[in-house]
């Protein structure tokens, strides 16, 4: 009998890892980078780093079911003679007709409306589904202006200047030709099945001095009637906040990385902008330094996905909350039910991101007019409230533990980090110490 | 009938504001309790000294002599008006104008028309760069030069230069039509010069018209506009942006 030595195991490289090794041949194979859509998938610093300490000998809490804790909130009392008035803290952020079907648009409406939020128009103009199911709907005015006119702004309840979002600061977007639809064509003005770029800056405005002209421009025009929201994707959060304030903003959203888009380059949506738990606490500093905390609200978005990062979310400083990607699942997107037909797209429930191609098993992400019948308006919707309502319970019950009548009396005294990065970012002391990295000197 | 003249129709005395004495805000206001049908056609408005958002989402078929200069964003959004500056226009003038029209008497700052879906823009000074940019259905006609990356990305509609055209003329364009009678220092990315047709030379006569063009014939311009080579995403052409 031979002697062998002993084989090592095979060892694949951390570096080299099988999704880096598929992606390199993928790119050489192809000649063209990995467009998808959805927002950062790569492991980050998030509010499950972050945890509440709840009441003990030195407060004392609410009891769950008995006392109020008030979930309300109104954005845009800066100048608006009009603001909005939500009864949860947890709107539905902007995602395009065209991007998503018509009744994907109706759902979230439905939803929200039930749910006494608000939903949020997209780059692709405002739809009649949305508007007559929304009862607050926001209405983006977006640098590629597709569908942008004076009827749809004055029947908006709230106006939202989108600077960029989360999932790639600083780039426009792509609707490739193939959801490009005869309706989607005619209210961007553009040929169908061509690839529709969306502008990455304003045409008609750079900088903060000219978006103080440009805000006055939507007052004017809507009779200072409006909210005005500015939308920013997670860079420069204390910098981009101080600037929207002094542009006049009403309310400043601020997108981490986490936050889907509908399609961009993967290099993009994982190597651009911070994540969104280091995006809160600069804003809520800016804020605070122009003593305008609480005055201009601040709305933050990217990966909430339930009540305890809302609660979390609000804690920090920040006034209300955006969903995008967790409100499509609610709606049925990635749903197993549809594993089969995942598989035939090579991915599985779950990972599926190749919204930009407009085959979604789900209805959600398409244009097609036999896929998107998949969704039930008044199911999804529902779905969708029911899911809110969960989030909202969620964020209360843990309110209350804390000794809070509102979610907005949660604060940073509340919360404590698990790992030195949270700490950092969040600005709460490591679990167990009373040390928050980088202040006081350490 | 040409949009200059328009002004000058109207059968009583303007409704005068002068914003030395009122602000804007009760002007832009006043433009807008305007109900359909109302017999107040004629307005005018005194000191605008560079004023941003005179006269803006104006929704009825008025007739508005702004006598200056106004700063950004001049009849922004108008929908239906004839809005006159007797002098120049800041950045913006006319952006997203829905239908109607807009004369600037002097010249036009940068992103002039920006946007518009549809009416008449007409600058009978010069427009500075970026003049037309992402329009998507509006004429516009600039008896003057027009600065660099006009057109950019422009999606339908006409744009008219009198004089000439700086760099990168139409970049990224998509359906718009250019019509440039001097010369065209550069062309942006996928925009190249076009056949004159006789459809075109019909189309680029009846807007001289429309703009009070007199004494230049439509035969004088070239035509420019997308060679459709960037229209859908292809790597081989990541050279050309």
């Amino acid at each position: 009998m031979t002697y062998r030595n002993p084989p090592t195991t095979p060892r694949k490289s951390a570096t080299f890892d099988d999704y880096t090794l598929s992606e390199i041949r993928r790119a050489a194979a192809t000649g063209i980078y990995d467009i998808r859509g959805a927002g950062a998938k790569r492991k980050l610093p998030h509010f499950d780093d972050l945890l509440f300490l709840g009441a003990s000998i030195s407060r004392y809490p609410l009891e769950g079911y008995r006392e109020r804790c008030d979930t309300s909130v109104v954005l845009g009392s800066r100048h608006a003679k009009k603001p909005i008035e939500l009864k949860i803290p947890i709107t539905i952020a902007g995602m395009s007709f065209g991007s998503l079907s018509g009744p994907a648009k109706e759902a979230l409406g439905r939803g929200a409306t039930l749910s006494g939020t608000s939903t949020t128009t997209g780059d692709g103009g405002m739809t009649e589904e949305e508007r007559g199911h929304s009862k607050q709907l926001v209405y983006q005015y977006l640098p590629s202006r597709y569908g942008m006119n004076p009827r749809d702004l004055r029947r908006a309840d709230a106006i939202e200047v989108v600077v960029g979002q989360g999932a790639k600061p600083g780039g426009g977007g792509m609707l490739l030709g193939q959801k490009i639809s005869d309706r989607v064509a005619e209210m961007r003005t553009l040929p169908k099945g061509i690839d529709q770029r969306s502008a990455s800056r304003h045409p008609d405005w750079t900088g903060p001095d000219d978006l103080e002209i440009k805000i006055l421009e939507l007052r004017e025009i809507t009779d200072w009637e409006k909210p005005i929201y500015v939308k920013v994707g997670g860079a420069r959060p204390y910098y981009d906040t101080a600037l929207a304030v002094k542009a006049g903003a009403d309310v400043v959203v601020v997108d981490g990385m986490q936050g889907g888009t509908a399609a961009t380059q993967e290099v993009f949506i994982e190597n651009v902008g911070m994540p969104t738990l280091a995006c809160i606490r600069p804003a809520v500093q800016a804020l605070q330094d122009l003593g305008m905390h609480r005055k201009v609200q601040l709305i933050v978005s990217g990966g909430i996905r339930n009540g305890a990062d809302v609660a979390k979310a609000l804690a920090l400083g920040v006034d209300a909350v955006s969903i995008g990607t967790a409100a499509l699942v609610a709606l049925g997107d990635n749903d197993p039910r549809w594993e089969a037909e995942y598989n035939e797209l090579g991915t599985t429930a779950g990972a599926y991101d190749d919204w930009h191609e407009g085959r979604d098993p789900a209805g959600i992400t398409t244009q097609d007019p036999e896929l998107m019948k998949r969704v039930d308006p008044v199911a999804a919707g529902r779905r969708l409230a029911n899911y809110l309502k969960v989030m909202t319970l969620e964020a209360q019950t843990i309110a209350r533990a804390c000794g809070k009548n509102s979610l907005h009396n949660l604060e940073p005294e509340d919360l404590v980090a698990l790992t030195i990065e949270a700490a950092a970012m969040a600005g709460v002391p490591l679990a167990g110490t009373n040390w928050i990295p980088g202040k006081n000197g350490f | 009938m040409p949009a200059t003249t328009l002004s000058k129709t109207a059968a009583h005395d303007p409704r005068v504001f002068d914003l030395d004495q009122q602000s804007l805000r009760e002007l832009n206001q006043a433009l807008h309790n305007l109900a359909p049908g109302s017999n107040e056609t004629a307005w005018e408005v005194l000191n605008p000294k560079g004023s941003h958002s005179v006269a803006v989402g104006v929704d009825q078929p008025v007739a508005i002599d702004v006598r200056g200069s106004v700063g950004y964003y001049c009849g922004g959004m108008n929908s239906g008006s004839t809005i006159t500056v007797h002098g120049s226009a800041g950045p913006g003038v006319g952006e997203n104008m829905m239908s109607g029209s807009i004369t600037v008497k002097g010249d036009a700052s940068q992103y002039a028309g920006a946007t518009g879906k549809g009416g008449l823009l007409v600058i009978e000074g010069n427009a500075s760069s970026r003049c037309g940019i992402s329009m998507k259905g509006i004429d516009i006609v600039v008896h003057g030069n027009i600065g660099h990356m006009s057109a950019f990305m422009a999606q339908s509609g006409n744009l008219v230069v009198l004089g000439d055209a700086g760099d990168a003329l139409g970049d990224s364009i998509y359906e718009a039509r250019l019509f440039v009678r001097g010369k065209v220092d550069s062309l942006g990315a996928d925009c190249i010069a076009k056949e004159m047709r006789a459809e075109h030379l019909d189309l680029l006569q009846g807007l001289l018209d429309r703009a009070g063009v007199t004494g230049v014939k439509s035969s004088e311009f070239k035509r420019y506009g997308s060679a459709r080579t960037l229209y859908n995403f292809n790597i081989d052409n990541a050279d050309a942006y």
